[in-house]
């Protein structure tokens, strides 16, 4: 096989399962997961190979596509470090969720439609991940909204889901926008959309955007604030967990999300440095926010949720800090560990048969002790304990702010990493270790008291069970996702993405010793390994006297309004009802009056009664008596011959 | 001394014949009555074109109303079989009582 085919293969091998499972095996639970699952492994198997035989060099191919005038339009697939490290997450770490999938959704109604979905999704994501002009990416960031939509919105019988996914993909638009009016920017000045064009004329002419650059790269912003979940488009992505955990594992953890990062380092050329102060800060302070609301959430998936709205900040925050490398490394370790802590919270969802507040569980490590374990993997490669990959990436980034001599972020990102810590032990503490609890939770949240309500009948059924492992086509996908979290900081990865920024595609990362590379950070950086390590520490110590052997959560006593503060999400949600919700409504309100009143009621109207006189009129000429119309009939001639003939 | 019939009276009886025919049309309430005007209008320029054709020398005119005639028999024919249909139907052949085509 030529090696030009095998990237179309893998981007349109997804798109051809969702298809068939649409049209032909909705029926068919099996079939339709099997070719979903197929699809996506041979995808990863393909890109494996795709780097074996073609190496990371960057390469192009495209198809004409749209030319209309001066705009030409290519449907192409770019291939660069960059983008091939991307295509093995999504189909390495998508291939995992997949399979563990067949099992969490294996009794389902919607089983097939599910896997249809997530097929589409993968085929979106891989779009975005290859696309090498801004329309492309623009069409596939449009059609990954699209299928996030269906796919938050799958149990779309549940009010909560389906408001979830309305949420999602009206705050997802709302960016969008502004990624709209970005590109047309970019195309107004430059008058091409290829990355590569676009990077040599800015190459040859810094100046070319003039006054307009700045703002050019805060539009092209907007599309990954709305993507990313960054502050102040963030509050989406907690609202998504109503999905099925795979999904907030596979879209709202490890791609989808990351979208917006990996957009933001493939076009990073273009921002000036006042974008990517605006850019680095937006992202630091999400990371604060996020990690502080996290502290106070009991549901499991909101935790984790939170979390990875955290660390989004990180990322993003990196690439405005100028380090589009670390920014891709922690995208990639994230996406391991996250992914895994997702799925290991779904084992442990799919066991206590849909439970997701933390302070109903407890003991889980005797009755599930792979879960407990790889969780634990995830939760301390989360946090950042060496030699775990969340270590080296979340260092890297710490790294970063310290060369840029910005000592105010580099703090802030330490106490983030100090409240990563901390909020992930007290889950794990909470959820994994202490004793069984039965129903003593503090109803601490207005969510929660509702929810409160058909916990009695919930009650009863869980106790009829015993929490149990999880089958084997789940506990897998977990062993490798943990194999990959422990490693993944190790294996050259932060090379790889330096080597795409450096410039020096291809080039070949120098043969080090595992062992140096375990301490390297400390050579390298140690103010911020050290400070990474700190962080880690003292976030423990905290989590474990606090929240060792609770039975209630400690902190509301503590804290007081700060806790309720953090446990309401800041009141984003209400301050955004009661702003921008409401102005909408009064808009809204008032187009409605207009259309009813001025455009329905006087235009058309005016129109319609108008019509309707003038036929009133012109009926009463219609006597229906034959001897009136010979009359006029006569009288018409009369008129036209005199017109002829007396004139 | 004797008035030389030239051209002009016989267009002049045709014309007559011609508003006679309209008057009746407009104002004769009987149906068979409004028939009788319609082909009275006819018969007038039938009139008009055999004098034409009469002080021009020129025998196509003459021939033509010999079709016409042939024609209006037949459409004769047609009319008043029409009218007797609607008779049948309305046990009327009065105008004023034909205007159920307005609505």
């Amino acid at each position: 096989m030529k090696l030009e085919a095998l990237p179309w293969l893998i981007l349109f091998l997804p798109l051809l399962a969702a298809g068939i499972i649409t049209l032909f095996t909705l029926r068919n639970k099996t079939v339709s997961a099997t070719l979903s699952i197929t699809a996506i492994v041979t995808s990863f198997v393909l890109t494996l190979a795709a780097i074996k035989f073609g190496g990371w060099e960057a390469r192009e191919f495209s198809v004409n596509w749209l030319a209309i005038g001066s705009l030409n339009v290519d449907f192409g697939l770019k291939l660069d470090a960059l983008s091939l490290m991307m295509l093995l997450i999504v189909t390495g770490v998508g291939s995992a969720i997949h399979i563990y999938s067949y099992g969490y959704m294996h009794d389902d109604p919607g089983f097939s439609r599910f896997f249809a979905c997530l097929s589409l999704f993968t085929f979106s994501m891989l779009g975005i991940v290859l696309a090498n002009n801004f329309l492309q990416l623009f069409i596939f960031w449009e059609l990954v909204g699209v299928s996030s939509y269906l796919l938050i919105g799958f149990w779309f019988e549940k009010p909560s889901a389906a408001d979830a996914a309305k949420k999602a993909f009206l705050t997802n638009r709302l960016g969008d926008f502004g990624f709209m009016l970005g590109i047309l920017t970019i195309f107004a000045v430059i008058g091409s959309l290829n990355f590569a064009t676009i990077q040599e004329q800015l190459k040859a002419n810094p100046a070319l955007f003039g006054g307009a650059a700045t703002l050019a790269g805060l539009l092209i912003f907007c599309g990954a604030m709305g993507k990313s979940a960054q502050f102040p488009l963030h509050v989406w992505l907690p609202d998504a967990m109503e999905g099925p955990t795979p999904v907030s594992a596979l879209i709202h953890a490890a791609t989808m999300v990351a979208a917006g990062v990996y957009m933001l380092c493939r076009v990073f050329f273009i921002f000036t440095p006042d974008a990517l102060t605006v850019i680095a800060w937006i992202g630091g302070f999400t990371a604060l926010l996020a990690a502080l609301i996290a502290v106070q959430q009991n549901d499991i998936k909101r935790i984790l949720a939170y979390s990875t709205l955290s660390q989004l900040g990180y990322m993003v925050m990196a690439v405005g800090l100028g380090g589009p490398p670390a920014a891709m490394f922690h995208l990639t370790t994230h996406a391991f560990f996250k992914a895994l802590l997702f799925l290991g919270a779904g084992s442990v969802i799919h066991a206590l048969h849909h439970e997701q507040d933390i302070w109903k569980m407890g003991a889980l490590r005797k009755k599930m002790p792979v879960t407990f374990w790889t969780f634990l993997v995830g939760t301390l490669a989360l946090c950042g304990v060496p030699p775990f990959s969340g270590f080296y990436s979340k260092d890297a980034i710490l790294a970063q702010a310290w060369q840029a001599h910005n000592y105010l972020l580099f703090a802030l990102a330490v106490f983030v990493a100090v409240l990563t810590t901390f909020y992930m032990f007290r889950l794990f503490f909470v959820a994994f270790v202490g004793e069984r609890r039965t129903g003593v939770a503090p109803v601490s949240n207005s969510k929660e008291a509702a929810r409160a309500e058909d916990e009695s009948l919930r009650q009863a059924r869980r106790l009829s069970y015993e929490p149990h492992e999880s089958p084997g086509v789940m506990i897998w996908p977990l062993r490798i996702l943990a194999v990959a979290s422990i490693i993944g900081g190790l294996i050259g990865i932060s090379e790889l993405f330096n080597s795409q920024f450096a410039g020096e595609a291809g080039e070949h990362a120098e043969h080090v010793r595992l062992l140096t590379r375990i301490i390297e950070p400390f050579q390298h950086a140690p103010v911020a390994a050290f400070g990474g390590l700190i962080a880690v520490v003292i976030g423990f110590l905290t989590a474990k006297a606090l929240y060792g052997n609770a039975k209630t959560d400690p902190l509301p006593a503590k804290l007081g309004a700060l806790s309720r503060a953090m446990a309401n999400r800041f009141y984003f949600d209400e301050l955004y009802a009661a702003t921008f919700i409401r102005a909408h409504d009064l808009v809204a309100a008032i187009s409605d009056w207009i259309d009813r009143w001025i455009v329905e009621g006087f235009c058309i109207g005016l129109v319609r009664g108008g019509t309707d006189l003038t036929g009133r009129a012109l009926r009463l000429v219609q006597t229906g008596n034959l001897q009136t119309y010979a009359f006029l009939f006569v009288l018409g001639v009369a008129v036209v011959l005199w017109f002829v003939l007396g004139k | 001394m004797i008035m030389h019939v030239g051209l002009e009276h016989y267009l002049i009886v045709s014309a007559l014949l011609f508003a006679l025919g309209l008057l009746g049309v407009i104002t004769r309430r009987n149906l068979l009555v409004v028939y009788m005007s319609l082909e009275l209008m006819l018969n007038s320029a039938n009139l008009a074109l055999v004098s034409f054709s009469r002080f021009n020398d020129n025998l196509n005119g003459q021939v033509l109303v010999f079709f016409i005639i042939t024609v209006a028999a037949a459409e004769v024919a047609v009319g008043l079989a029409l009218i007797v249909a609607l008779y049948r139907k309305r046990q009327s052949a009065h105008v004023e009582d034909l205007t159920s085509m307005k609505l």
